[in-house]
């Protein structure tokens, strides 16, 4: 029998069901996976005994005949951005120090209510700000893949943890959260699905906020199948968050098999950036032929704004990030450096508080802000914001979806691009679009670079049709094939 | 009557706008579900949004805004069916998210209009600016520990609305009509309770001064947070005196955020730190834009109650008042609720001296508000009715009020129990009269013989035999008809 925590989590979800195992026992296994692979550092705070008691009573809902459904007994990590009641919750950053919420996020707390199991809370770039998980206060997240002579690679980020706890066959199901790319690119550079939905589908009350216009929950996890379950179970309108969508959630995986015969799957030359490696742009190349070989129809659209995604988004989420932050002053909860006043006390707490990066972003949106900025800097960025979202609109009056790279390189190693912001934040520059437009986007795994290590492909669909989303990454996965997978965290292959 | 400050080189003209800050009357906060009680222990109302935990979304108080709305049509302004909130950054320990959420460039409501009834009989317009919504921030408590600063957050998140006037006030009198009037319509509206010691309601001040007859407007500077009426216009007497001062002796006036000092009356600039901040507003990210529909605003305007301007003109002219009573009468609800129920059916007239005359006396000398008169509506009506049937004299009618002030008891039982009811049997008040004629033959002479005024002491000499409860018109008749006076 297939190793537990080897199994996909429709499979294990399967397992459950026929009685193969206990919810304890496939709980069991990935604590025993997460001990294993601590290595990785890709969790903040492990949570065992919540685990045993949650898989606990899922076996004996189950045996009662009540279990909850597809999610009910299976173990999945939460990005440690998700406020988690009684349980540490850190956002990665010093400033959070020993913060436990008396609240449970409406997305984990949604996931609780469908029967899962919360093995812990995963590392991430703090305050979700990265594209390494490097920048975190507990350290970086080691890639369960290694680059050329072993050498320890970056999972991405922000969601770095969760990708590398489910790459690394921790669990089979991770959430994370996606601003500018922060679930899709770790996905590309781990191997796995990382899927970000519309914004408003998955609730952001209960989420340490980054950039709010821009923040969105999803799932990572092994199969596209698998990420369309977790979504069911985490999605739907809350009235606790403004900008939640008030609509019906629908069944993700209805029609996943279907197939893409007569889709019309948009390609946008803009994406095609000058210097984006060769093998980049043949993976393009190979998804489309995919596609198509499958009777789906590639169309060439325009997306004229493409190029000014990056800087505009490196300008609003700096600038909700700046006014986001501004509650962590040392007065109620978390870090408290005393000082001589009140502003001596919010120097020392916040510059002790916070990391490099965080600090880079508070500049930086502090300043586009600023009387005599704001017209030349966010505003001209919300403009563009518009333009951008236009540009789908058009597009999408004639394609169903649109495929582009999902990251311009595979994982990098640990270290590098690090005195080089700039070079950092374009890893997000395939990702960002989507973003700004609040787009529901996934990532498939789809090949691997010369170096013997993962690519993604990227998937954006209008909003709201997650399902046609899932139904075209279905597709792309069937014909990839991939099924290359890290060494396991232990030495020897898996 | 324009209020002018003559200095060495002339007459000085004071222009004033005030933002008026209303804490809006609801069970619940702005952005949470939060209680608002006055005098609570403190951090008891506080949620977790309140707090800024990490994570917290801000939702919309419906009834907050219906009240914002509703406040809009009573001062007769644009009601914006598309408006915005966003955040005014700035670090406090006592503003727990670090931005103030508030409306900045698309406020709920736009311009409008507020008539000042004057004293001289005139009226004056004056225009408003805007009203937004906005939420308060918490308390920091100084005093509480030689070292430390505590934080109260009960504050935090109650929803206000800032009546912002354009600079159409002239002088401090007018700003405290205005004030006034501003506060009358809001308790009308019941979207503001107006209880400035109690700080639902708290106002800045901005005053500039320039010489008479010059219509450019010159640097003004802000009073903030002034608590009363009256330190609001002992505020701008003040300022406006020290700013003339200033361009007297040849200097300037700088643009700058001051506080009222009621104990040393003078004004003082602020400490450059406490305002100069660049806000850095911007939308509000976890908010969508408020959008309202015409059938909202249509409901809430059928909803509103007739309010004091609309008031004073039906009681004018339905009850024949003078615009000066009326006016007084209007000026709060409850006084002009008393004063319709006392004089239903009754001459109104004779009800409005009553409430304005003997009943706000008493109130006065007690320290009583209206809400709180021993004497209800509709025994004040009992007095009327006992004077208009005859049954007691208006001069015993003021000692019938002083007993119902003083016990509350029922007037028609008051006069029963000490048998006060005026003697209007013609017979009865004959006999008297007849007697008293006997009994002075030379005063009754001298009346005869044309001494008109000595009739005086037969009536006197009639009301103290029937002690006092003859009555006065009956005694005066008969006399005369005796008398042949």
């Amino acid at each position: 029998m297939t190793a537990l925590t080897e199994l996909s989590l429709a499979e294990a979800g399967k397992g459950l069901e026929a009685g193969d195992f206990t919810a304890e026992e496939l709980t069991r296994a990935c604590i025993e996976a997460l001990e294993g692979g601590r290595d990785l550092n890709a969790f903040i705070t492990e949570t065992p005994d919540i685990a045993l008691d949650r898989a606990k009573a899922s076996d004996a809902r189950r045996a009662g005949g009540k279990a909850a459904g597809p999610m009910d007994g299976i173990p999945i990590a939460i990005k440690d951005l998700f406020c988690t009641e009684g349980v540490l919750t850190t956002a990665g950053s010093h400033i959070l120090d020993g913060f436990t919420p008396t609240y449970e996020s409406t997305v984990s707390a949604n996931l609780k209510d469908s029967g899962a199991v919360m093995l812990g809370k995963t590392n991430l770039d703090e305050f979700a700000m990265g594209s390494a998980n490097v920048t975190s206060y507990y350290g970086p997240v080691k890639n369960p893949w290694k680059g050329p002579g072993g050498k320890d690679l970056v999972p991405g980020g922000s969601s770095g943890g969760s990708a590398a706890a489910v790459a690394g066959g921790l669990c089979s199901g991770a959430i994370g959260t996606d601003t500018g790319g922060s679930i899709r690119q770790p996905a590309s550079f781990t191997g796995i699905v990382g899927m970000k939905p519309t914004y408003g589908r998955c609730s952001r009350w209960g989420i340490v906020a980054f950039a709010s216009s821009l923040d969105q929950a999803g799932p990572l996890t092994r199969s596209v199948e698998d990420a369309a379950i977790m979504l069911g179970a985490m999605a739907g309108h809350d009235a606790k968050d403004s900008t939640s969508a008030p609509i019906d959630v629908p069944d993700f995986s209805a029609g996943l098999k279907e197939g893409v015969k007569g889709m019309k799957v948009g390609i946008a030359k803009e994406y095609n950036l000058d210097g984006m490696p060769g093998e980049i742009e043949a993976l393009w190349q190979q998804g489309m032929d995919w596609l198509k070989d499958q009777g789906a129809e590639c169309i060439d659209v325009s997306l004229a704004h493409t190029k000014y995604a990056l800087p505009a988004y490196y300008i609003v989420a700096p600038a909700e990030a700046s006014s986001n932050l501004a509650r962590y002053d040392g007065v109620r909860y978390g870090l408290r450096v005393e000082g001589e006043s009140l502003d001596d006390m919010y120097e020392a707490t916040r510059g002790e508080g916070f990391g490099d990066e965080v600090r880079r972003r508070i500049l930086i949106g502090t300043y586009v802000l600023s009387a005599g900025y704001y017209d030349a800097y966010y505003r001209q960025a919300q403009k563009v914001r518009t333009l951008i979202a236009k540009d789908f609109t058009e597009a999408f009056e004639q394609v169903d979806v649109l495929l582009t790279p999902t990251a311009p390189s595979a994982a990098f190693a640990i270290g590098d691009k690090m005195d080089d912001p700039v070079a950092m934040y374009l890893n997000d520059v395939f990702t960002v679009p989507a973003s700004m437009a609040g787009l529901p986007a996934i990532s498939v795994p789809a090949g691997l670079d010369g170096d013997g290590l993962p690519l993604g492909l990227h998937l954006i669909a209008k909003p709201f049709d997650e399902v046609t989303l899932f139904r075209a990454a279905s597709a792309l996965e069937e014909a990839a094939g991939f099924d290359a997978r890290p060494p396991s965290p232990k030495g020897g292959a898996s | 009557m324009s209020y002018l400050i003559s200095g060495e080189s002339g007459d000085w003209e004071v222009v004033i706008g005030l933002e008026i800050h209303a804490q809006i009357v609801s069970q619940a906060k702005l952005f949470s579900g939060a209680a608002t009680a006055f005098g609570a222990g403190p951090n008891t109302q506080v949620s977790l949004v309140d707090a800024a935990m990490p994570g917290m979304l801000p939702v919309i108080n419906e009834y907050c805004v219906e009240q914002a709305v509703k406040t809009g049509l009573g001062l007769k302004a644009k009601i914006n069916l598309h408006s915005v909130f966003e955040r005014k950054n700035y670090f406090y320990a006592d503003l727990p998210q670090g931005y103030q959420i508030s409306q900045y460039a698309e406020p709920i409501v736009g311009e409008g209009t507020v008539v000042l009834d004057m004293p001289d009989g005139e009226t004056r317009d004056i225009g408003i600016e805007r009203l937004h919504m906005e939420q308060d921030a918490g308390k920091s408590l100084h005093d509480q520990d030689p070292k430390r600063t505590f934080i109260d957050l009960n504050r935090s998140g109650v929803a206000l609305m800032e009546i912002v006037s354009k600079p159409d006030l002239r002088s401090p009198e007018e700003a405290g009509i205005y004030l006034r009037k501003i506060r009358s319509i809001l308790r009308y509206l019941g979207t503001c309770d107006g209880n400035m010691e109690q700080g639902s309601m708290r106002a800045d001040v901005n005053v500039s001064v320039r010489p008479a007859g010059s219509d450019a407007l010159r640097t003004r500077t802000e009073i903030k947070n002034v608590n009363s009426v009256r330190f609001v216009m002992q505020a701008i007497e003040h300022e406006a005196e020290r700013q003339v001062e200033a361009y007297e002796a040849g200097g300037e006036v700088v643009q700058e955020t001051r506080l009222f000092d009621a104990a040393k009356n003078e004004t003082r600039p602020m400490r450059a730190k406490e305002y100069a901040h660049d806000y850095r507003y911007f939308p509000d990210p976890d908010l969508l834009p408020l959008v309202l529909a015409d059938e909202d605003v249509e409901r809430i305007r059928k909803s509103l109650p007739e309010l004091p301007d609309d008031k004073k003109a039906r009681f004018v002219s339905d009850y024949g008042l003078s615009a000066y009573d009326a006016g007084v009468l209007v000026a709060e609800r409850e006084t002009a609720d008393y004063f319709e129920t006392a004089a239903k059916g009754r001459d109104a007239k004779q009800a409005a001296n009553w409430v304005t005359g003997n009943l706000f006396g008493a109130l006065n000398k007690a320290g009583k508000a209206i809400a709180e008169s021993p004497v209800p509506p509709g025994a004040l009506g009992g007095l009327l009715d006992l004077m208009a049937d005859d049954t007691i004299s208006g001069r015993m009618a003021k000692d019938v009020f002083d007993e119902m002030f003083e016990t509350g008891k029922d007037p028609a039982a008051i006069v029963a129990d000490k048998g006060l009811e005026q003697i209007t049997d013609t017979g009865e008040i004959e006999a008297v009269v007849a007697r008293i004629i006997a009994e002075n033959p030379d005063q009754a002479d001298d009346v005869r013989s044309g001494n008109d005024k000595a009739i005086g002491w037969f009536v006197g000499q009639v009301m103290k035999a029937t002690q006092g409860k003859a009555n006065p018109k009956m005694v005066n008749d008969l006399l005369r008809e005796k008398l042949g006076g």
